[in-house]
């Protein structure tokens, strides 16, 4: 995992000046790119792509190598926000979704209206990281914790997951994105366990993003399946109990899915100040940024506040 | 004649001072007062920077402000404290600055052990956790001193993690959950050799779950797992990260980090992030019946390597 030292200005305090509002402006994003080079054979979109660098309809190309490297180009001429370091850009970025419900009680609506904004949200989110360069970003859907939750919620949860992933499997695959979701899938439906093999399995080769789902995940449970999985291979002899160590752990966990798997910075909305089981581990030296936002309302100004924020911090990992 | 006056005048405003901070500290108790709060000592050499010190005055400006901040914790009625006091990760510093702050520690943990009965008026029980073998040996014998001194006081507990970090104490878990499994498995196997089915024998004792590691086999080798875990984490100096610090129990504790540097840290730092606690107190017991997490039961641990080097009972 890369990273630069920063040298440290003043500091900003642990909670984000940010406010909730009921009806939250976004502001305008001003897109300069330039088109994609027409390949053949082309074809238009109905929606804008994920990791679409503008707004704009897109042409389609086939040619999965020409499409990789049109995105690079692309990525390396979306100029950042003022204020954006290229250099300093997080490589993963996390997030604890928090506040979905509160947007909604908040404008008299039914819970499932704040699941269905959060996931516009992510869809923005994801675009944005594209867009800017980040590698991995990990999303904490649903913990392990949130089985608690009334039976009818839950249900509609899991079936916002399998629809959105069915929804964009055209847009994974076109935009090069990989799909990785982390968590104990054995409380899962079956239609969704193998729709989130399928999906996986189907752009397990995507190297331009990845998106790490944590579903029925916490940080305790990912540690103890490590553990399980370690103490198998001491019981087959493959390895001694004096051959545990930090590697073999991070090798165990189940972000050994990405190249990056310890988190940059780990963002948390809705104002709430602890990180609720989220990855324990690999958040030893994360940046923690807390957003007063709701997740809903959580856009690019708010993600562009946590990047600054990001970037002028001094990392010293205990040195 | 007027130096006896001011240290009249000086010891009648510590003591309305107390007085007040006793009253506002009744006031809090209202509500719920944490039972465990972890620091993160950060910010001594920027704070001699700063001052334009040499790094140790910043370390013994930390020293003082550290035993207020315990002060008021125990006159608030918070049970237990931790506090990061160095890093395995902190060895990576300068050799310099390393030895200023392991001289600090020997030259105070000596001053404590003179102090013995002062320690033991406020009821302070003192515990070190972490990978004591990696300190010099003066060190280590003057931490088993005063752990063995202070170890019948009841009223506060402090926990001073030195050489600690979370990956150090989770490897050490998982390593010995790994050997108590195969050590289970062993049994399993031995008892299956008096019984025609071998395999049948040991698939039974996995169903059991004998042999199988489960959350509560790593937590019972966890180092900390001789206090609750935290309901409160303070990192001062503005910095929002957790450097491998608790990383098992702070699952659901609130972070708070002032952007004061730790010398530069006060009474009312603690009062707010006590009252931020109390805001969440409500929600997070209703999470914890939910989960049904065993917060009150503390193992009586066996000493089986460096990371743990004192028991607590119940």
């Amino acid at each position: 995992m890369s990273f630069t030292l920063q040298f440290s200005l003043p500091s900003r305090p642990l909670i984000a000046t940010n406010t909730t509002t009921l009806s939250p402006i976004r502001p305008v994003t001003n897109l300069r790119f330039k088109p994609a080079p027409p390949l053949s054979p082309p074809s238009l979109l109905i929606k804008p792509p994920l990791c679409a660098s503008t707004q704009q309809r897109q042409l389609v190309v086939s040619g999965e190598d020409e499409l990789k490297s049109i995105n690079g180009a692309q990525e390396e001429n979306v100029p950042l926000p003022v204020g954006l370091w290229r250099e300093s850009m997080p490589k993963h970025v996390a997030v604890i979704m928090d506040g979905n419900r509160r947007w909604a009680r908040l404008r008299g609506l039914p819970v499932d209206s704040g699941y269905e904004a959060g996931v516009k949200s992510l869809r923005a989110m994801v675009e944005l990281c594209c867009k800017w360069g980040i590698r991995v970003l990990t999303v904490f859907a649903f913990s392990s914790d949130n089985w608690f939750r009334p039976k009818m919620e839950v249900e509609f949860l899991m079936s916002v997951l399998e629809e959105g992933v069915k929804e964009e499997m055209e847009s994974f695959l076109r935009d090069n994105v990989r799909i990785s979701v982390i968590g104990d899938l054995s409380k899962l439906q079956k239609s969704l366990v193998e729709l989130i093999m399928h999906v996986e399995e189907t752009t397990k080769n995507n190297t331009r993003f990845q998106l790490i789902v944590a579903v029925s995940y916490s940080g305790q449970y990912d540690l103890v399946q490590a553990c399980q999985r370690i103490a198998m291979k001491v019981k087959d002899g493959v390895i001694e109990p004096n051959d545990v160590n930090e590697s073999l752990i991070e090798q165990e966990l189940e972000t050994n899915c990405t190249e990056f798997p310890y988190p940059d910075l780990l963002i948390r909305t809705s104002g709430e100040l602890r990180v609720s089981n989220f990855m324990l581990w690999q958040l030893a030296y994360t940046e923690l940024f807390f957003a007063q936002s709701l997740w809903p309302d959580f856009g690019e100004a708010e993600f562009i506040e946590a990047l600054r924020s990001f970037q002028r911090r001094r990392r010293s990992y205990g040195g | 004649m007027e130096t006896q006056i001011g240290c009249g005048a000086n010891q009648l405003f510590k003591r309305v001072g107390t007085f007040l901070r006793k009253c506002l500290f009744r006031v809090l108790s209202v509500g719920e007062i944490p039972n465990h709060i972890a620091f993160i000592l950060d910010g001594n050499r920027r704070y001699a920077r700063k001052h334009n010190l040499a790094v140790e005055a910043g370390y013994r400006a930390g020293f003082v402000s550290l035993l207020s901040i315990l002060k008021y914790c125990s006159e608030m009625g918070v049970k237990h404290v931790t506090i990061f006091a160095f890093s395995v990760d902190n060895f990576k510093r300068r050799p310099h600055e390393v030895q200023c702050v392991m001289d600090l520690m020997l030259e105070k943990m000596e001053v404590l052990l003179k102090e013995e009965n002062v320690v033991k008026q406020y009821g302070v029980r003192i515990c070190f956790i972490g990978s004591l073998k990696l300190l010099s040996e003066p060190i280590r014998i003057a931490a088993e001193k005063v752990t063995k001194a202070t170890a019948k006081n009841t009223r506060t507990v402090i926990f001073i993690c030195m050489a600690y970090s979370s990956g150090n104490e989770i490897t050490h878990a998982v390593q010995h959950s790994c050997i108590d499994k195969l050590e289970n498995h062993s049994q399993a196997r031995k008892h299956a050799k008096t019984h025609d089915d071998v395999n049948e024998c040991v698939e039974e004792h996995e169903k059991e779950g004998t042999t199988m590691v489960k959350l509560e086999d790593v937590e019972k080798h966890m180092c900390m797992r001789v206090a609750p875990d935290p309901d409160i984490i303070i990192r001062t100096s503005g910095e929002n990260r957790l450097s491998n610090f608790l990383l098992w129990q702070t699952d659901s504790c609130v972070l708070y980090a002032p952007a004061a540097l730790w010398p530069e840290i006060g009474l009312w730092h603690l009062v707010w992030a006590v009252i931020n606690f109390q805001r969440y107190h409500s929600y997070l017991e209703k999470k914890r019946k939910q989960l049904i997490l065993p917060q009150e039961q503390f193992f009586t641990p066996t000493i089986s390597s460096d990371c743990c080097k004192q028991t607590l009972k119940r």
